[in-house]
């Protein structure tokens, strides 16, 4: 069973605001999660280099280079935003 | 005739002899969505403008053009975690209630260029995170064939829609089943590609080592037309690869088929079992070698796929910040708070549990004995399937251990849930295709369509890139399993 201490701080880990019942929630459906995963914790997998070559793959990476968009893109983009001023995303001050 | 019976090569037909306008077609979804979607909630939203727009638009080209492509005309329904621009997208998520797609996805694109028309949004569990659509923070949909079951998850709206003959087709996304289950449920087809076959982009992020689009259809045909319509390379999604589609010539018969006994163990319904085997049978009489397999790994999918999934998820999700778009909490003080708050009443509860299961595996301390172990299981599950390939052309097996189950049955507890993604969550793992195929029904409920019973879904996999193969074979078995 991992502690309330521990949701929470994983909860601020995640930036997520929970309530006191969700907290409870929380502690008891992790713990049940957790608890199944001990299938493969306990699994001894000895990894031999050639085994993860299926994992090295080329990066795929973009030319560095401005790419022309509908204008419309760039207002929609903007227009989504929650608070704006002129063309600005508008965000809280930090310090 | 009833427009809304049609599969997309017959209402192609139709429209080829002027037997009926693109404009009428449409009309007569529209209604028919008017009619029943109350009952069922396959959609989120109905995009009629759009709609009526495309229709207009699709009667021009049949006017002036001989040949015009298939799906010129065509109605069609899209999960709503999928941009169609101008249109609300909401990933069946309150923090995205009033978000509009400010673009259109690849493979929406790709649809609009050959003409497609777009019908509406459909429902989803939040983020696709689910495996009933009881997570939308909307709406729960409902099983065409029993209204009192889940359609299944996490695409349960784009199958009701299909189920429902409320679209002809209709695009969902598969992270661990998310199409192959409730094509189970449902009864219809539902393809999930090869990871890299269709393009991500424009696809609202969940898992991005697992996610893929793919078309849910009223048959095999219909569902290598809406597949080879929406593959191939993008420049805006780098792991899409440069694939090209080429009808298969594998047929049943001498046909290698793989049978992995831990498909069969324990926690398959009975109905299930004798449906599949059944299927299996049946291949066998046309001619398929049916080869006995294992995949020794497979035991461990589950737990892998529910640290992976959530661990990417985890990271996806950090871009609802409450600034650049979505929900945003206006009573914040500061900084911090626009982020705890604006999440906190923005993310339903399966949302939180897989935010803070995915941070939990990947925080410090946690990391080696979670998410690399995960990745270390992740690797032998790929060899499993390697090696099984290697003696068979495909591998058969059910879709879902249980047929629909009733709304609330297992909603209030996550474990219980997460068993029904048991058969399907493997081949995300691996990055293959699998195709679930309507195999039969269960017993006898009363349905809206007048058929009865609860369908079961026959899950056939393939080597990566071999969709054809799966399709080829599928076709055939469709022909035998005399579903309708």
């Amino acid at each position: 069973m991992i502690s309330k201490e521990e949701v929470k701080h994983i909860a601020k880990l995640a930036r997520l605001e929970l309530k006191d019942d969700e907290i409870v929630k929380m502690q008891k459906d992790l713990s049940s999660i957790l608890d199944y995963f001990k299938i493969i914790q306990n699994l001894k997998i000895k990894m031999q280099n050639d085994n993860l070559k299926s994992e090295i793959k080329k990066n795929i990476t973009r030319n560095d280079e401005v790419l022309e968009k509908k204008s419309s893109l760039r207002n929609n983009l903007i227009a989504s935003a929650p608070d704006k001023k002129d063309d600005y995303i508008k965000v809280k001050s930090i310090l | 005739m009833d427009l809304t019976d049609l599969t997309i090569t017959e209402a192609h037909e139709g429209l080829k002899n002027k037997k009926f306008s693109s404009k009428e077609l449409t009309l007569a979804y529209l209604e028919k969505i008017e009619k029943t979607d109350y009952k069922i909630n396959a959609y989120l939203s109905v995009t009629k403008d759009l709609a009526l727009r495309q229709a207009e638009k699709a009667d021009k080209i049949i006017k002036e053009e001989k040949d015009f492509s298939i799906l010129n005309g065509i109605p069609c329904a899209i999960k709503d975690n999928i941009l169609v621009e101008g249109a609300k997208c909401t990933a069946g998520s309150k923090i995205l209630e009033n978000y509009i797609a400010p673009y259109d996805a690849t493979l929406v694109r790709k649809l609009k260029e050959k003409g497609a028309v777009i019908l509406g949004k459909t429902n989803l569990d939040e983020f696709a995170m689910g495996s009933s659509t009881e997570n939308s923070a909307f709406k729960i949909t409902k099983n065409p064939n029993d209204l009192k079951r889940v359609p299944g998850g996490s695409s349960g709206g784009s199958v009701a829609s299909v189920a429902a003959k409320e679209a002809i087709y209709a695009i969902g996304t598969d992270t661990g089943g998310s199409i192959r289950q409730p094509a189970s449920f449902c009864g219809v087809v539902g393809l999930k590609p090869t990871y890299g076959a269709v393009s991500r982009y424009g696809l609202i992020a969940f898992a991005s080592s697992l996610d893929q689009a793919g078309p849910l259809t009223k048959n095999v045909e219909d569902c290598k037309t809406v597949f080879e319509a929406i593959t191939g390379k993008d420049p805006l999604d780098s792991t899409s690869t440069n694939f090209k589609f080429q009808t298969s010539n594998l047929e049943l018969s001498g046909a290698r088929i793989g049978i992995p006994k831990e498909y069969f163990g324990k926690g398959i319904e009975s109905g299930v079992k004798d449906i599949i085997k059944n299927a299996i049978k049946k291949a066998e009489e046309l001619g398929a070698r049916i080869i006995e397999i294992s995949l020794p790994s497979i035991d461990y999918a589950l737990a892998c796929y529910y640290i992976l999934a959530p661990s990417e998820a985890s990271s996806n999700l950090a871009r609802y910040d409450g600034i650049t778009y979505g929900l945003s909490n206006k009573n914040a003080l500061n900084l911090l708070e626009v982020y705890l708050k604006s999440r906190g009443n923005g993310f339903g509860p399966e949302v939180k549990r897989r935010v803070m299961l995915g941070t939990y595996s990947l925080s410090s301390g946690y990391y080696d004995a979670y998410y690399k172990k995960a990745q270390e299981v992740r690797e032998l599950i790929k060899q499993d399937f390697a090696k099984a390939f290697e003696k068979v052309d495909l591998i058969m097996g059910p879709t879902s251990p249980f047929p629909a189950f009733k709304i609330g049955e297992k909603s209030n507890d996550p474990m219980q849930m997460y068993l029904a993604d048991i058969y399907t969550v493997s081949v995300n793992i691996a990055g293959l295709p699998a195709i679930s195929l309507p195999a039969g029904k269960i017993g006898k409920s009363k349905t809206l369509s007048g058929a009865e019973g609860l369908p079961v879904g026959l899950q056939i996999i393939g080597n990566y890139f071999e969709e054809n193969k799966i399709l080829g074979f599928a076709k055939e078995m469709e022909k035998m399993l005399e579903y309708k």
